[in-house]
């Protein structure tokens, strides 16, 4: 323990914290800006700056380690001017249309300027020019807002390992952009949204397709239908101020049906379904030879990612489309044929946590004879702004029941939206498939967890199964190379691209909190325990669906509506 | 030659980057877009932080160089001078902005800090040539004598 005193106050910190975690630990706020939690600091931002006795400069708190008998002042007026100049400089530099901004009353920049109290305009001067990247259809970067924090580079680089963005230039040229300036769509970008989720500005943000469904639903001659992930009904809540973890899905599914919608569906209809697909496909990959270790595939981050950077395993990935694309597939063929209604008139709108389905829903290769599956997609966000605008009082909702029959899920579809979800579903499914008995136990807590990589091996009938979860797309690059020397010892791996799963997807609610991730996971296994059923082979609606339509999984029928195929993506950018 | 600078550097080792970029500049005169990616594919990097390092530093090029290239001086002599106008104009006339090559490869436009003649301020640059106190009404004329040269190569 070393002893300090921060503005005055005896404060106990442990070796080798920082003066920023020093302060906070006494309730001392101290601004960040490029500062990331277990990230090394960068230093860059200079907002956190304090003064030291007998120091001549001011120090960034968040790069400084603590020492014994310290005296630092963290709000004397020398660190006041200093933080509001740094302040003033990045707002003269910036758009300032906070009125009309998609983050506005949510941006790290407007809370600074209020905290330090900015009434005038001190520097007025020449202001950066740079075009807003729309070549993407999940994702928009407008450079004009950037403060140049660094943060999204950091999440690209350090956390994703993908790299598609970094520093250019420098001075008043500065700026954070894509390998030759070409645009999100051409570079290693794989449209998770990681990096909107960090940054403190509206300069990275999802593309919206709020107006396509706005459209859809003042149509008449529409047949609109509304499905919301598993994971949303964990995190949206926070856009209203109930606490992390609320489950929600009674009240959004009031919400949807007050916009309009004519019928709202479960995705977690499509997860069992997709369960009953991908099990029974990894079945038949294990006992006819087919190529093993097989991927999970609901997570195009992933696709996308395996597809740019490792086309020659795409083998290796689950043909099955993900769950609300397999759920579009049903209510477009089974549920039209069901109701009289015509496939062309549907119009299906996906709320997904995630950036990247917004690019998934368009892939030529996710629609039937020309309609696509999935007609629009909306982050948790957008839908929020959505309910905003129809005078939609969230908080006081009542709650709702989804419609039949695609409304019906059960508890292992509930946990597709956390690391570990889809896997474990799986094995609840393959256990009973393989052996023709059910799991004892249900919850395989080896799989839970945030950990990069989780392995798992079960017993099924005297065969061992190996399993693999892997956290993060930034952790997936050492089981490909296994793979690639023929060394790996899975028979299945689940993917999600983003770290800790599509609950900290990149269309999911915006703020710093840490605790975050672990409260929505808690909220989705939570849904699971309480369940009737808790593995997706006891759906009922399901079972309707294959003695009805489908017959059995992986039939010629579910062939050509739930499953996939994927492209060699890396050899069209290289000939762009 | 290109293929030696791949051979000459170890695979994955980063510290090589800029020395890699200064040999490609010297063979090729500026840095494709195609080398680029092959060191960030050589030196284990992302394409991203190549280019940001690329961008970063004055002495690279990230544009084939001009046939002639006109340096127009921004150094404070200069800059009294009105040197801003004349470079306003150099842009107008060739339709690019400084640090641009136009699109038939005959001119590429560079800005520079003094040139050591602030005597003769505003100063232009072209290859070999020096041009004093050159004012907007002359930029039509000066640039006409490369373009007839051009011509003249090219009947030839
Ligand atoms: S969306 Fe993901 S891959 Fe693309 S730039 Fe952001 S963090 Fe990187
Ligand atoms: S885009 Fe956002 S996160 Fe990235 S450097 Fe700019 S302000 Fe920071
Ligand atoms: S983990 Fe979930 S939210 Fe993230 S890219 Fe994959 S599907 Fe989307
Ligand atoms: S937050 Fe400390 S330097 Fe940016
Ligand atoms: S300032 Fe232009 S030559 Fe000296």
């Amino acid at each position: 323990m070393i002893e300090l005193t921060i503005n005055d106050i005896k404060v106990k910190a442990e070796e080798g914290m920082t003066i920023l975690e020093a302060a906070k630990s006494v309730g001392i706020h101290i601004p960040t800006l490029c500062y990331m939690k277990d990230l090394f600091p960068s230093g860059a931002c200079r907002i956190c700056v304090v003064e030291v006795d007998g120091m001549r400069n001011l120090i960034p708190s968040c790069a400084y380690p603590v020492k014994e008998g310290m005296k630092i002042q963290t709000n004397s007026s020398r660190v006041r001017v200093a933080r509001k100049t740094i302040i003033e400089l990045l707002i003269e530099n910036h758009p300032q249309d906070c009125l009309i901004c998609v983050r506005n009353k949510n941006c790290e920049l407007q809370d600074l300027s209020e905290r330090y109290n900015i009434r005038e305009h001190r520097y007025v001067g020449e202001k950066k020019n740079h075009a807003i990247d729309i070549s993407s259809p999940s994702m928009e970067r407008d450079p004009a807002k950037c403060i140049l924090c660094g943060r999204c580079v950091r999440t690209c680089n350090e956390i994703q390992k993908i790299g598609a963005i970094d520093f250019t230039n420098r001075g008043f040229k500065s700026n954070v952009t894509t390998p030759f300036n070409k645009g999100l769509n051409v570079s290693d970008c794989i449209l998770c949204g990681q990096c909107i989720l960090v940054c403190p500005t509206a300069a990275l943000r999802e593309r919206s397709h709020a107006k396509e469904v706005v459209n859809a639903l003042n149509d008449k001659k529409k047949f609109t239908v509304a499905q919301i992930a598993p994971a949303v009904r964990a995190t949206l809540g926070e856009e209203y101020n109930l606490p992390i973890g609320t489950n929600v899905t009674g009240k959004i599914i009031t919400g949807l049906r007050r916009l309009g919608f004519d019928k709202v569906f479960d995705t977690n209809f499509g997860a069992d379904l997709t369960i009953i697909e991908e099990a029974t496909e990894l079945i038949n990959r294990l006992s006819n030879g087919g190529t093993i270790p097989m991927f999970t595939s609901c997570c195009p981050g992933w696709i996308k990612f395996a597809e740019q950077n490792y086309p020659h395993l795409l083998d290796h990935i689950s043909t099955c489309k993900s769950p609300h694309e397999m759920e579009g597939a049903i209510i477009k063929s089974y549920y039209a044929k069901k109701m009289g209604l015509n496939p062309e008139d549907i119009f299906v709108v996906s709320i997904m946590p995630c950036t990247v389905k917004k690019f998934e829903a368009s892939r030529p290769e996710l629609s039937e004879a020309k309609l696509p599956d999935v007609d629009a997609v909306l982050t948790t966000r957008e839908l929020v702004r959505l309910f905003k605008v129809a005078g939609i009082d969230f908080n006081d909702l009542p709650d709702d029941e989804f419609d039949d029959p695609l409304g019906e899920s059960t508890g292992a579809a509930a946990i597709f939206g956390t690391s570990g979800g889809v896997m474990e579903a799986a094995l609840r499914t393959a256990y009973f498939k393989l052996s023709g008995k059910e799991l004892e136990n249900v919850d395989l807590t080896d799989v839970r967890g945030f950990d990069g990589v989780k392995e798992y091996s079960v017993d099924i009938n005297g065969t061992t199964v190996n399993v693999a979860v892997v956290n993060g797309i930034g952790n997936v690059r050492g089981i490909l190379e296994q793979i690639e020397k023929g060394e790996s010892k899975y028979h299945f791996i689940e993917v999600m691209a983003c770290p800790g799963g599509c609950i900290n997807g990149g269309g999911q609610p915006i703020h710093q909190k840490p605790e975050k991730v672990e409260k929505r996971a808690r909220a989705l296994y939570e849904i699971d325990a309480k369940m009737k059923h808790r593995k997706s082979h006891e759906n009922e609606s399901l079972k309707k669906l294959y003695n009805e339509f489908l017959g059995e999984p992986n039939s010629h029928l579910s062939h050509e509506l739930l499953h996939t195929t994927y492209v060699n993506r890396k050899k069209i950018l290289e000939e762009l | 030659m290109e293929g030696n600078i791949f051979q000459k550097y170890p695979k994955n080792d980063r510290s090589n980057l800029i020395a890699m970029l200064q040999d490609l500049q010297e063979v090729y005169g500026y840095l494709p877009e195609e080398e680029i990616r092959k060191v960030a594919d050589h030196i284990g990097m992302s394409v991203s932080g190549v280019y940001g390092v690329a961008t970063f530093y004055n002495q690279f090029r990230l544009t084939p160089l001009g046939k002639n290239i006109i340096r127009v001086c921004r150094g404070t002599a200069c800059h009294v001078k009105n040197s801003a106008n004349i470079l306003t104009a150099l842009e107008n006339e060739l339709g690019i902005c400084a640090g641009q090559t136009t699109r038939d490869k005959l001119f590429t436009l560079e800005t520079v800090a003094c040139m050591g003649a602030c005597s003769i301020a505003p100063v232009i640059n072209i290859n070999d040539d020096y041009y004093g106190r050159v004012t907007v009404k002359e930029i039509p004329k000066i640039l006409n004598k490369y373009k007839k040269q051009e011509q003249a190569v090219s009947i030839e």
